[in-house]
This record gives C-alpha cells, sequence and structure tokens, in this order.
C-alpha cells in the first residue's frame, strides 16, 4: 500500500520530465537542422573555390565533368601561375602595408578617442562621441567623390599611402564607439582607486583601461583589419596602376580580361587573400574573451 | 598617520546642495564613522576629503597641510570601495602594490609591505590569484591591503561591506576593527548601517539632509541622541515615539499619551521638562525599556501598563510586542517565557530613566 502511494508521484514526476525531455530533443533536432542548412549555405561557395583553384584549365573547360568534383587529379598549377605569371604577391604585400598601418592608426586614434570620450567627461563629450558613430553612418560610396579631391590634392592619387589615409575614415568611427561602450562598462572606482594610487591618466590608460579593455580592442582591431582588408570602392577609384593596388580590385581587374574570367587563378587568389582573415580571426578568437572584468569588482 | 579637519565645508551641484557646512575635526588615530540614510552626504564628504569631488567651499586639512587643490595621489590616503574596484588584471600581490611601483619604491621594500600587509590580513597564500579567483570577502581583503601596503595618512572606507551577506560582514567588520588597532591609521569609514557605525567607530557622526545632526560616541548617540533623527536612527529596532502632552502632576510632571495612559516623569527628569509643561510633546522609549513587569532589563523606575498585543515576534533570545497606544504602534522587548500570543492582553513596565522627550516643532530633544 505504501509502495503504491510512494510511486504516485514519482510516476507523474518521471511523465513530467519525460515530456519535458522530449521538447528538448525537438529543440536541439530542430537547432541542428538549422545549423546543418546553414553550414551547408555559408561553406558551399568556399567549398567550390577550393576544387575550382585544384583543377587544371582543361578539367574546367570540359563541360562533361561534374564542377563540384575534382575529376582529373589534384594540381597546384593555378597557384603556380598566379604567383609567378600575374602582380598577386605586390598586390598581396600592398594590401599587408595598408592594412598594417590602417590598424595601427585606427587603434591608436580610437583607444586615445575613446578613453577621453567615455571616460573623461567634459562639456560636450556626449554629443562629441554620437557625432562620431554618426560619421559611421555616411557610407563610402558617397565619401569616395569628396575624398578623391583631398587625395589629389595631397599628391596621394595612385598611390597605397593614399589608402593610409582613407581607410580609418570608414574605421575610426566605428572602433572608436566600440571601444567607448568598452570603456563606459568598466566600473568609475577603477579610475577612482588608481587616481588614489597615484595614477596619471596615461598610466590609467595604458596599465588600467588598455589591458581591462583588451576583448573590445581585439574586437575594434578584427573589425578594422577586415575593412581594410576587404575594401574594394577607395581602391576601384583611387588606384589604377598595377604596382600600387590592392588584393581586392588587382585580383579581378588582372584576372578578368573582357569577356575572359581565368576562373583557376581568380579562385586561387579569393582563397589565398581570404587565408590572412581567416588565420586572425582563428588566433585571436582565443583571446576574444569576454568577461575579463570579472572579479574586478562584486560579481 | 594624521589629524583630519573639516572647516565649513560645502558641496553643491548646481542648486542642489548635497553638503552643508559640514565642521569636522578628527584626531589622530580616531575612527571616525560616516552613518546617514543614503543621500544624506555622507559618502560626498568621504570623497571630498578623498580629493575625488571638489570643494564647492570651505577648508580641509589633513596633517594640518590645506589638501582643497591637492589631487588624490598627494593627499596621502587610501580608500577602499564598496565594490572593491581591484584592477582585474593584476594578481592579489600587483593589486596590492601597484601604488607602491607608480611611486617607484624599491623592489625589496614593496616585496616587505606586500607580505607584511597579507600576513595581517592573512591573504599571504593567496597572492598569486587573480581577483576573479577570489571570494566576497577575501577581495575585501585585498581591497584593505591595497590600503595598508600605501601605510597612508587616511584610511578612507566608502561602503566597504555592503556587498557582503550578512555572516560575512560580521566576520570583517571585527576584522576591520582588529587591523585598526594594529595599525592606528585615522580611519574615515562611511556607512548606513548603524550597527557597523555603533560596533566600529570611536565616534560617529550621524548625518541627515547633507548636515551633522550630532557627533558623539556610540553610547552618546544610544543614550542622548540630541534630536529626534538621532533618536531614531541610533538603535535597532528604533526608538518609539508616542505624541503626547506634558502636564503637571501635583508636585511633579506627567505626559499623557492617550486618553487611559499617562506616563509620571520621573522626579530625576522632571526639572529639565518643566518649562514645556502645557505643551504637545514626543514621548520617545526604546524597546528595551518596555520589558514585562519584572523586566529583564528594568531599572528602579518604572510604570506598569496593560496592553492587548497586535503581533508578536519571537527571536529567541527575547520576543518583540508589538501594540497599539492611542494611534501609535509601539514596540516592546520581552523575555520569551513572559510573552503573550497575539490578541491577548499583558502587563508590560516602562523604563522611564530612559525616556525622552521630544519638541515636535524643532524636532531636538529637550
Amino acid at each position: 500500500m505504501t509502495a503504491v502511494t510512494a510511486t504516485g508521484p514519482a510516476v507523474r514526476a518521471g511523465r513530467k520530465r519525460s515530456s519535458l525531455s522530449r521538447s528538448r530533443k525537438w529543440a536541439l533536432y530542430a537547432s541542428y537542422f538549422f545549423l546543418i542548412l546553414f553550414a551547408i549555405f555559408f561553406l558551399l561557395p568556399p567549398y567550390y573555390m577550393i576544387v575550382t583553384s585544384l583543377k587544371s584549365d582543361a578539367e574546367m573547360a570540359r563541360l562533361s565533368t561534374s564542377p563540384w568534383i575534382i575529376a582529373d587529379g589534384v594540381t597546384l598549377d593555378q597557384f603556380r601561375l598566379l604567383f609567378t605569371q600575374t602582380d598577386f604577391l605586390i598586390f598581396f604585400k600592398n594590401t599587408a602595408i595598408v592594412t598594417v598601418c590602417t590598424v595601427v592608426i585606427t587603434m591608436i586614434i580610437s583607444v586615445l578617442a575613446a578613453f577621453s570620450l567615455g571616460r573623461m567627461k567634459f562639456w560636450g563629450s556626449g554629443i562629441l562621441a554620437t557625432g562620431i558613430f554618426l560619421t559611421y553612418l555616411v557610407p563610402d560610396t558617397l565619401l569616395f567623390i569628396p575624398l578623391f579631391q583631398i587625395v589629389k590634392a595631397l599628391g596621394l592619387l595612385n598611390s597605397y599611402w593614399g589608402m593610409v589615409l582613407v581607410y580609418p575614415t570608414l574605421t575610426v568611427p566605428f572602433c572608436t564607439w566600440i571601444m567607448i561602450g568598452y570603456f563606459q562598462s568598466i566600473p568609475k572606482e577603477l579610475d577612482e582607486a588608481a587616481l588614489i594610487d597615484g595614477a596619471g591618466h596615461m598610466q590609467m590608460l595604458f596599465k588600467i583601461f588598455i589591458p581591462v579593455a583588451l576583448p573590445g580592442i581585439i574586437a575594434a582591431t578584427i573589425f578594422a583589419f577586415t575593412v581594410s582588408w576587404a575594401a574594394f570602392v577607395y581602391p576601384m577609384t583611387f588606384l589604377y596602376s598595377a604596382d600600387q593596388q590592392v588584393l581586392t580590385v588587382g585580383t579581378v581587374t588582372s584576372l578578368i580580361k573582357a569577356d575572359v574570367y581565368k576562373w583557376g587563378m581568380l579562385m586561387a587568389g579569393a582563397l589565398v587573400a581570404a587565408a590572412p582573415p581567416l588565420v586572425i580571426y582563428a588566433f585571436l578568437m582565443d583571446y576574444y574573451i569576454a568577461g575579463l572584468t570579472a572579479g574586478a569588482t562584486k560579481g | 598617520m594624521a589629524e583630519v579637519a573639516l572647516r565649513n565645508v560645502v558641496k553643491s551641484y548646481g542648486e542642489v546642495v548635497a553638503v552643508k557646512n559640514v565642521n569636522l575635526d578628527i584626531p589622530n588615530h580616531e575612527f571616525l564613522v560616516l552613518v546617514g540614510p543614503s543621500g544624506c552626504g555622507k559618502s560626498t564628504t568621504l570623497r571630498m576629503i578623498a580629493g575625488l569631488e571638489e570643494i564647492t567651499d570651505g577648508e580641509i586639512s589633513i596633517g594640518g597641510e590645506v589638501v582643497n587643490d591637492l589631487p588624490p595621489k598627494d593627499r596621502d590616503i587610501a580608500m577602499v570601495f564598496q565594490n572593491y574596484a581591484l584592477y582585474p588584471h593584476m594578481t592579489v600581490a600587483e593589486n596590492m602594490s601597484f601604488g607602491l611601483r607608480l611611486r617607484k619604491f624599491a623592489k625589496s621594500e614593496i616585496k616587505a609591505r606586500v607580505d607584511n600587509a597579507a600576513r595581517i590580513l592573512d591573504i599571504t597564500e593567496l597572492l598569486e590569484r587573480r581577483p576573479k579567483q577570489l571570494s566576497g570577502g577575501q577581495r575585501q581583503r585585498v581591497a584593505m591591503g591595497r590600503a595598508i601596503v600605501r601605510n597612508p595618512k587616511v584610511f578612507l572606507f566608502d561602503e566597504p561591506l555592503s556587498n557582503l551577506d550578512a555572516k560575512l560582514r560580521v566576520q570583517m567588520r571585527t576584522e576591520i576593527k582588529r587591523v585598526h588597532q594594529k595599525v592606528k591609521t585615522t580611519t574615515v569609514y562611511v556607512t548606513h548601517d548603524q550597527v557597523e557605525a555603533m560596533t566600529l567607530a570611536d565616534r560617529v557622526v550621524v548625518m541627515n539632509g547633507g548636515k551633522i545632526e550630532q557627533i558623539g560616541t556610540p553610547n552618546e548617540l544610544y543614550h542622548q541622541p540630541k534630536t529626534r533623527f538621532v533618536a531614531g536612527f541610533i538603535g535597532s529596532p528604533a526608538m518609539n515615539f508616542i505624541p503626547g502632552r506634558l502636564e503637571t502632576n501635583g508636585s511633579g510632571l506627567k505626559v499623557r499619551l492617550s486618553d487611559k495612559l499617562t506616563i509620571a516623569v520621573p522626579e530625576s527628569r522632571a526639572a529639565r521638562y518643566r518649562g514645556a509643561s502645557g505643551k504637545d510633546v514626543l514621548f520617545g522609549l526604546r524597546p528595551e525599556h518596555i520589558t514585562e513587569t519584572r523586566g529583564h532589563n528594568g531599572g528602579s523606575q518604572g510604570q506598569e501598563f496593560g496592553v492587548t498585543l497586535d503581533v508578536v515576534e519571537p527571536m529567541g533570545m527575547e520576543t518583540m510586542v508589538f501594540f497599539k497606544i492611542g494611534d501609535t504602534e509601539v514596540c516592546g522587548r520581552v523575555e520569551p517565557t513572559a510573552a503573550k500570543g497575539a490578541g491577548e492582553s499583558m502587563q508590560l513596565r516602562a523604563n522611564l530613566d530612559h525616556m525622552h522627550l521630544i519638541d515636535p516643532a524643532t524636532n531636538q530633544v529637550m
């Protein structure tokens, strides 16, 4: 008798649990389904790139084989031709120089601007911060005409140093905005403690704020890197000789001649061009740890 | 170590005056507690001493030197914050030594000071950890360690225990007192918790509405409050205030609290209240002075009266009883064995040696 009464609630609880786990199972199935769908959707283009870059021109020209598989065996000819017979390596070097310079300039300006706008409250700092963000909302397709005049006046037309000048107009506003948010999220007691400990503004910035806001700085760096690595409109407008060209525009202009597409080399070029951002993402994501500020204050 | 003095210190934010004409002398080695409700100006006063807020008017001096225009780092003070404000990317040892490193102390000196402070606070084994690997109490100890290593003239504490749970708060309170007894640095401590104020302080400053209500030792504030606010703020549960009228009673005085209840003022107190005879007054008596008839807290003077209990709250070592006098809810503290149930009538005794009369017009204790 007691056994029966004891199992009553247990059975009910069991039923409840099983219905809970059943709905959880369905939620899992649904999320797996959509995750796989999206993975296929996003991974198909890179897959097509890899497959195409490893084929010979002859196989590509032959319409009888499936474009999704390599029928004649893997060849690195496309890469060899890309590196030896085109200016690809020059484009790569130019892009690297422009990107590194842009990232450095952007981070110096953004961190200093964000620190002063986010932490050192002064008259008009709020309006200035909003103003900076508003400049980001102006699209580069609108800006390139006035910028053309400026770049030309400075004698930087058809020079990748011109890109070092104009890319920060795209990156600084957004990076500053991200960093303002990060700096503002750091509790104000931390700078007060540093002030009492004897730190000046610069010591506070370099010894407290930059280390604490590192996840934000890394996020901003990734953004600046991606924007300047993948910029298209500005180099398209301001650069026209091969020795000054960057990857995005250079690959397309040198490998598409009128209606002749060198698909193999285009795909190989796109693959090599995509590698640095990929490596940077993979490397920095490990450091991209939110919650670095945990423990600073009551958490 | 040094004395701290505030002369006519004022802080206003535009139209709003947060601190009004505060005068305060804190002698060397003293543990002074600023206590008051939220927004009373106690934290602002502390932050002005620290140099984190500019003063609108007046003068603050530390160790005889006027510091009005000195930045925080040149005032030789150390501060412990409510939320600890530890540097999250530094180890405990680095956190504690940050101020010394900025001041370019020798490495051996830094190590000696950090080790000493860690020993005082019992955190030696935590020195290589980061703040996020510490519990709340440990973080608070590190924050105190950061203050101790500097060996400053003054320690400033801004509600340092508010973020801790009740049990830890009591432990850390004792810890702070122990540290102060060891290092004897002049200390200004802000809290809204009157128990913390009473237990820690050499002297307590009660603030209200930006002004100092009263300065005194914990016992002075408890037994001789000067204003209704202090009488009501210090002590838990709070003092009972019952409106009444002071009347002559033959050669003596009595307070009429309701149609049924009048309280005879003890002779020892009658002289001081005689001038107010015939006036409305607030009769103040702490719950511990309203006891059962053979009162565990009772003095020689006492007046018995009967009440009907509304609410009874057993606390273990004593029982709180709530009842009405006129329209006022009154609290008494009785022996658990003597307490009756809610709704029952009970004979209680008021120990009038501890009574206070307050002028309702000025809110001053007579």
